[in-house]
């Protein structure tokens, strides 16, 4: 079995003004959900008081939510989570309120109410301080990441490699959180970590490319800084798509036998994975153009090294 | 020539059967046990001695056991059936707690891997799983450290008082004024030599002269040395607290950490009753003791109203109202232990307290000069007062060795002994997060964690077997491997595993298979270009090798990243995510290219790969 018979060089290169064009207008979209809808962070970031409880038969969830106004927590978002037995119930921290006794109070009230009695199957309380922390936290994570990557590829490759890499899968990243914005799904810690996986995982793929580039402008003479960057495209094209849709096979397992509790984390991998095949391929690689990438960059090294052995 | 030496094919069937080998217990499954542990921090376990008592309280009932076991803190009793295992609980219980209102040992249920002797003596054991696969109760409790410096400026104030009427200073009153503590004197002479007095008495405050109109003041606040000691302080004094409130509940296994300066975790696996957990956590009992006013008809005034100033009401246990001063004599920090025994001469039931130096001296004081007079000991919950014990001071106690005892009887001296001891919290905590996780969710997220994998991994195998051929099978196998490695170091360190972890395994062998897809399409290439079959097999996995290295650099970098910002969940990730990516680099580049060389590296005249169709543009 071969999938990819490529007979010919595909001119990627020549059609690098209209991939970064595509990718600024979705790169601008997702920034302008971002900006207008926000994220709709989980209670792990907003703090507040999470209850997972199961029912032996589908409860009504009206009568939960009056009972539940009765005592005080009008604010209470009840819905079903998975099936019509599971409910999930959402409650904001408010001032002056007894913060660590929520759920209890909110269990005996449930239990108070005529029917198929409530199992506790998970609670989250988070304070408010706690919240704070975890965003401060995850965008020195972030920070880290970038800084991390841009110094060894730098120190690998060429510093144009390492800015263009970046810049390509930060723009992955801006557009996971764009979706995750514009469907407005619950953005919490495992999708924060599937987000900086995410990022590690689509340089990857750039460097992949990056390393043919290098060999190629070593190994064959004559070719044009954008011949070079197609002949390294449609040489690693193959592994690349294979790659991904191994990693995919993977993520969609787990997106269909995780539950729930790995939906979303999943959802962020698979299109992290989508567009960081694109942006690796059609946004990094132009970039290295734009920013003058050349054969003379690599020679010179060479260079070196041999009068360093005479 | 595609041959590695034999030291390395020795070394890869070595890891690999170390992988298996710390891979095992994971299979066995648990079986019921009882464990025991101390109670207190006074009683050390004497393992042999504790597990012979064990086999002797088993054997006078009649209960047969499968293996008694012992670690460092511990005796644990494995058991046939849950039933047993309940049966030998009791029957342990009364042997080792004859009275049941202060245990000594906890006697808890807990589960125990069924796997062999054998393996638990070479220290495999199954992965640890995080509370969201067994199920329990998570806390973060919030330390008050600014009410612990409080509380001791507060102290403080008593302190000065003391010194300063002991060299005869005289003052014109000293109170606690936010952080600091200001001492007003009427002239100037008065305020340099309590300065002198105060400066030889502590080193612990940082003194300013001041004036307030005619006022010469002195105003003291606590260097921060001072207050760096008291917050380390107040966390060990809470955790250890924690650790004795714990234990009243019996849990297994229980894990009470420090995390950051004033942040202390507590996990409960297999705790069900949340509401009892917290009841004994959040209980912010202080223990203070003040003296009673007893003028007459002060109390009668007090009750319908007139609270005479510098004074409150409380009520003791029986619900009696006693007048009580403001002024805090000693606070429960300076009780070190509190035990209940008899009076050595009436042979009465008696409280026994044992106090610090600076409290010793502070009680010598009070005691000389309120002989006759009542003192109480107040246990302050949430802000609310109740009065354990009023006893009057028959004359000067010094040492710092107190008794309390008359008209009580030996139960009651043992619930006031435990109330003090617990009331020593030396700074009011919060919970600001909590996570509960029933026993059904934590077995579905193993199930689910686990299916995920599976499949996943089954889609890729299928998959690769069918691209690569023979190729892809070998893909597999290092693939496998690389789990095996995994899953193994995983044992070994007792990494905890969580829900998100199990993630990070399936994500990690997605992406580990990176490695084998260049390695496979590399030497597909090197065919399509003309190569020999064997020159092929190493530069594919020459060239492909800075590839390789490259991208895994990269990954983990970020895997790190989020290992050191990332909390609960995303650590729980990041921690297999970078353990995965180092077995990885194993798995794919030494175990696949020593299968490789095992099947082909013999064959001189080697005409074709089984690698799949190369496909050239020639054709």
């Amino acid at each position: 079995m071969e999938f990819f018979r490529i007979r010919k060089d595909i001119p990627f290169m020549k059609h690098a003004l209209v991939f970064n064009v595509i990718s600024l207008v979705t790169f601008l979209l997702a920034v302008f959900f971002l900006a207008t809808k926000g994220l709709h962070f989980s209670v792990e970031f907003t703090g507040g008081t999470l209850m997972e409880v199961s029912y032996s038969e589908a409860p009504n969830l009206e009568k939960l939510r009056e009972s539940l106004a009765k005592d005080g927590y009008q604010d209470a978002q009840v819905q079903n989570f998975g099936s019509a037995r599971d409910v999930l119930i959402r409650l904001p921290n408010r001032e002056g309120m007894e913060t660590g006794k929520v759920s209890e109070k909110v269990m005996a009230n449930l239990a108070s109410i005529e029917g198929p009695k409530a199992e506790m199957r998970r609670v989250e309380f988070v304070g408010p301080q706690v919240g704070k922390e975890l965003a401060s936290d995850g965008a020195m994570a972030l920070l880290l990441v970038i800084g991390g990557i841009v110094a060894y590829l730098a120190m690998r490759f060429e510093w144009r490699f390492a800015v263009s890499a970046i810049i390509a899968n930060l723009h992955d990243v801006i557009i996971i959180l764009g979706f995750f914005s514009l469907f407005q799904w619950e953005f919490s810690l495992p999708v924060l970590a599937a987000t900086l996986a995410v990022l590690g995982y689509s340089v990857n793929e750039s460097v992949v490319v990056f390393d043919r580039v290098r060999e190629t402008f070593k190994k064959k003479r004559g070719l044009t800084t954008p011949e070079v960057l197609d002949h390294a495209i449609t040489s690693t094209i193959s592994r690349t798509i294979i790659t991904h849709g191994s990693t995919q096979i993977m993520v969609l397992s787990m997106l269909l036998f995780g539950g729930e509790t790995l939906y979303y984390f999943s959802l962020a991998l698979t299109i992290g994975i989508c567009f960081g095949i694109y942006s690796s391929v059609l946004v990094a690689s132009p970039l290295v153009m734009w920013l003058g990438v050349s054969r003379e960059q690599f020679m010179q090294v060479k260079k070196e090294k041999e009068e360093a052995v005479v | 020539m595609n041959r590695y030496p034999l030291w390395k094919n020795l070394l890869i069937g070595l890891v690999l059967l170390w992988g298996l080998i710390y891979t095992l217990p994971n299979f066995y499954g648990e079986v019921p046990a009882v464990q025991v542990s101390s109670g207190k921090a006074t009683l050390k376990l004497d393992a042999s001695a504790t597990q012979k008592r064990v086999e002797e309280s088993l054997a006078a009932v009649g209960i047969q056991h499968d293996g008694l076991f012992s670690d460092f803190n511990s005796v644990r009793v494995r058991f046939r059936d849950t039933d047993t295992q309940l049966k030998a609980k009791d029957a342990i219980e009364r042997a080792f707690n004859p009275d049941a209102a202060d245990p000594s040992y906890v006697v808890a249920l807990n589960l125990l891997s069924a796997s062999p002797q054998w393996l638990t003596n070479i220290g495999a054991l199954p992965m640890y799983l995080g509370l969201d696969l067994r199920g329990g109760v998570h806390f973060l409790l919030q330390v008050d450290m600014k009410g612990a410096v409080t509380k001791r400026l507060d102290a403080t104030t008593g302190d000065l008082r003391t010194l300063l009427r002991d060299k005869n200073v005289r003052h014109a009153g000293i109170t606690r004024e936010g952080q600091n503590v200001v001492i007003r004197f009427r002239d100037a002479e008065s305020q340099t030599r309590a300065r002198a007095v105060i400066t030889a008495g502590t080193n612990d405050l940082l003194l300013t002269e001041g004036q307030d109109g005619a006022d010469f003041k002195v105003t003291a606040t606590l260097t921060p040395l001072a207050q760096k000691s008291i917050q380390e302080f107040a966390l060990k004094q809470n955790i250890t607290t924690l650790h004795n409130r714990i234990n009243e509940l019996g849990v297994a296994e229980p894990v009470i950490q420090q995390q950051g300066v004033d942040r202390i975790v507590v996990q409960l696996p297999g705790v069900q009753d949340v509401a009892k957990a917290k009841d004994i956590l959040g209980r912010t009992a202080t223990l203070e003791i003040r003296m009673v006013d007893d003028t007459p008809g002060a109390l009668e005034a007090a009750v319908t109203g007139a609270v005479p100033p510098g004074t409150e009401v409380y009520n003791d246990r029986e619900g009696r109202p006693l007048l009580v001063k403001k002024q805090v004599v000693l606070t429960g920090e300076r009780l070190t232990d509190a035990q209940p025994g008899f009076d050595g001469q009436t042979q009465e039931a008696a409280v026994h307290l044992t106090l610090d130096s600076a409290g010793a001296r502070i009680f010598k004081d009070v005691t000389r000069e309120n002989v006759n007079k009542r003192m109480a000991i107040l246990l302050i919950e949430k802000g609310k007062g109740e009065v354990v014990t009023a006893p009057v001071i028959r004359g000067e106690i010094g040492g710092g060795r107190v008794q309390i005892s008359g008209r009580m009887s030996s139960e009651e001296a043992t619930d006031t002994a435990l109330l003090l001891r617990a009331g020593s919290l030396a700074a009011p905590m919060e919970i600001i997060e909590e996570r509960t996780i029933g026993p059904s969710l934590g077995a579905e997220n193993i199930s689910k964690g686990f299916h995920s994998t599976l499949w996943g991994f089954v889609a890729i195998g299928v998959f690769m077997c069918a691209y690569y051929m023979l190729f892809g099978l070998v893909s597999v196998v290092a693939l496998a491997s690389n789990l095996l490695l995994l899953i193994a170091l995983l044992s070994l360190l007792q990494a905890t595993l969580t829900l998100p972890g199990i993630a990070a395994i399936a994500l990690t062998l997605g992406m580990a298979i990176d490695a084998n897809v260049l390695i496979n399409e590399r030497i597909r290439e090197e065919l399509r270009n003309g190569s020999s079959p064997q020159a092929a097999i190493t530069a594919g996995y020459d060239r492909a090798f800075d590839t390789i290295l490259d991208s895994n650099v990269t990954t983990l970098i970020a895997g790190v990243a989020l290992l050191v910002f990332g909390s609960g969940p995303v650590r729980g990730f990041a921690v297999v995510h970078c353990l995965g990516i180092l077995t990885s680099m194993f798995s794919a580049i030494l175990v696949s290219r020593g299968l490789v060389n095992l099947i082909y590296g013999k064959k001189r005249k080697l005409e074709k790969l089984a690698i799949g169709q190369i496909w050239k543009p020639g054709n």
